[in-house]
């Protein structure tokens, strides 16, 4: 055996490589596609957004005029800018704070009832599936001020006619926004934390109940605690998916009553498609990537999150 | 001395009798605590129910109502008649279409991100290179890329290729937005197949390509239906790169049909709260199918996070 092994180990060494460049190869072409595909339609377009926001072009002619930091400088002093960012900075906190507990609660008492409890997690899911664009139409027309939901209910309750204008209103509008988000977000929070709370070994849940821990010494304890890297998880994509958010806002208000609701995204699309002013448009969106990452990175380090969320 | 003991039995014997009295009452005291717990727990329950629903009761509802009754009924009054000429005058006007146009686009869409997501997923859970850590690295930073910083780009692109108002240029876009998050999740679940399966199949013969079509991918199976309802729920109403794209009504995807219907009925409605139906009530019933998978998919992706 020995013999043969001193013999055979430069063969060895040999074949070692051969498999090596094999497996290269291998991955290679596994990887090819997707990393084509990455490269092309986001690689390339971040990359892009910063070239053009260096021009001053209106996105249909051939026709563009290079300005340097022009746009930048603009963007620097452009008080829009910063009010939409501030925005989407109380849209992030109050999203985090309504989204991740409710959906935690939710997902807590579906996993203490077990099976049984499988038609509140349906109906809990529901909003989840609807669309924002949907969801945007439903809400504009269920909060109107004339046969909407809240309108009637005060009229009911009023016993006059009454009008609760939710949407109409400068500082109203954030926050009815803010609350059809949670009522679109927290089912999907919900069964993040059910996918948590069923990951948890359950021979834990035994040795616990056998030590004789009730069932809310258990949650308290042990549940608890061992879904403290989903919550920073869950609070990274809800901090995520707030700054970038676009949809739902755009159908409901179009950054309106006054600019009251303008978020980072809704202003880029006014800026690039409605005025087809595709250089700023383009530094807005820049920008926007920018404070997204920043504000990211900021949170991870902070709270520690695992790179690999 | 006798009497001492005695005392002392008999104190021993009280001091149980108290034990065994203060551990009853603790337990009725946890008992009654657990139930005003789980009340309060129902209560929370059913808040959540009214408020899910109650938007859903208001746009089935008005759905069934003519275009007046809404005002002159109230929101919580029953249609009275109950019509249904507003789903026949939706689906006579092109809703299918829409629908189609839709079912198209994600079908194309899906079929591509699944099987080039676990095209990628396969090496960089299974073969060591030396790139692999970085190349994955790369991948699952781009989750964090917004949408919407790369539309002006994507249309140039799209524009330039003369792809524009066309089905085709979504694809592109869908395919790669949900490749990062998808690759991620799949390579988490290929790293928990055993390594003995692909080993024993080595030995029967079968090379690395062989091993991937014939083991991995039937046994990344339920990874990749959870995919699919995830990245299915999220192109079917994906709607920025749609609306920014697709500018002839005879192209447009379902959310876009809409702002198309309101558009043309702005004052009726009903009629839009049926397009609204409409376009929800295949996700429901898809969601009510497959909710299993919904939730292991989710275990899967969540044991790394």
């Amino acid at each position: 055996m020995k013999t043969g092994s001193n013999m055979g180990q430069g063969k060895n060494l040999g074949l070692a490589q051969a498999k090596a460049r094999s497996t290269a190869r291998a991955a290679t072409l596994f990887l090819f596609p997707a990393l084509v595909l990455i490269t092309i339609f986001i690689v390339y377009p971040v990359i892009d957004t910063f070239v053009i926001s260096g021009y001053k072009w209106n996105g249909i002619s051939a026709e563009r005029v290079f300005i340097g930091m022009e746009n930048w400088k603009t963007l620097i002093h452009d008080e829009m800018f910063w009010k939409s960012f501030h925005h989407n900075l109380i849209v992030m906190v109050f999203s985090i704070l309504l989204q991740i507990p409710i959906g935690m609660l939710l997902a807590t008492f579906l996993d203490a009832g077990g099976k049984k409890f499988n038609i509140f997690k349906i109906i809990w899911f529901l909003p989840y599936l609807m669309s924002s664009v949907a969801i945007a139409f439903l809400f504009v027309y269920a909060l109107a001020t004339n046969g909407g939901l809240v309108s009637s209910l005060a009229t009911i309750i009023q016993g006059k006619r009454t009008t609760v204008d939710l949407l109409g209103t400068a500082p109203n509008a954030l926050y009815t926004i803010i609350g059809v988000m949670a009522w679109q977000f927290t089912p999907f929070y919900m069964v993040y934390f059910i996918a948590g709370y069923g990951n948890i070994d359950t021979t834990i849940y035994e040795a616990a109940i056998i030590d004789g821990a009730t069932r809310g010494q258990y949650l308290r304890y042990i549940a608890i605690p061992l879904l403290g890297p989903i919550f920073k998880t869950a609070c990274t994509m809800s901090l995520i998916g707030s700054l970038k958010y676009f949809d739902m806002i755009w159908n409901m208000t179009q950054g309106g009553p006054a600019g009251s609701t303008e978020l980072m995204a809704t202003y880029m699309y006014k800026l690039s498609f409605q005025q087809f002013n595709m250089g700023y448009g383009s530094t807005v969106a820049a920008g926007m990537f920018i404070l997204i990452t920043a504000i990211a990175l900021f949170f991870t380090k902070v709270f520690k999150v695992k790179e690999e969320y | 001395m006798t009497e001492s003991t005695q005392q002392k039995t008999a104190e021993k014997a009280e001091n149980n009798c108290a034990a065994e009295k203060e551990k009853t009452d603790a337990y009725r005291l946890s008992r009654i605590r657990s139930g005003i717990a789980w009340g309060f727990a129902f209560l929370f329950a059913l808040v959540q129910l009214v408020l899910t629903l109650t938007p859903f009761f208001f746009m089935l509802m008005n759905s069934f109502r003519k275009q007046f009754d809404m005002l002159q009924q109230g929101v919580f009054h029953l249609p009275d008649p109950w019509y249904f000429q507003n789903y026949v005058e939706v689906v006579t006007h092109g809703f299918f279409g829409f629908f189609m146009r839709s079912v198209y686009v994600v079908a194309v869409s899906l079929v591509l991100m699944l099987i080039i997501s676990s095209f990628a997923a396969y090496p960089l859970a299974r073969m060591k290179f030396k790139l692999n850590p970085y190349i994955y690295a790369t991948i699952v930073a781009m989750m964090s890329v917004p949408m919407h910083v790369t539309l002006i780009p994507t249309f140039k692109l799209v524009t330039n290729v003369g792809l524009n108002d066309t089905l085709e240029s979504l694809i592109g876009p869908y395919v790669a937005f949900a490749l990062p998050m998808s690759v991620f999740i799949l390579t988490a679940f290929m790293k928990t197949i055993p390594k003995e399966i692909e080993e024993s199949a080595e030995i029967d013969g079968c090379n690395r390509y062989q091993n991937f079509f014939r083991m991995i991918l039937p046994l990344s199976k339920s990874g990749l239906s959870t995919l699919a309802i995830y990245n299915g729920v999220a192109m079917w109403n994906e709607f920025a790169f749609a609306n920014t794209f697709l500018i002839s009504p005879e192209n447009k995807t379902l959310p876009l049909a809409l702002g198309q219907f309101k558009g043309e009925h702005s004052m009726n409605i009903p009629i839009n709260m049926a397009v609204l139906t409409l376009s929800v009530l295949p996700m429901i019933i898809l969601f009510i199918v497959f909710q299993d998978k919904l939730v292991k998919g989710m275990m899967a992706g969540a044991v790394k996070g």
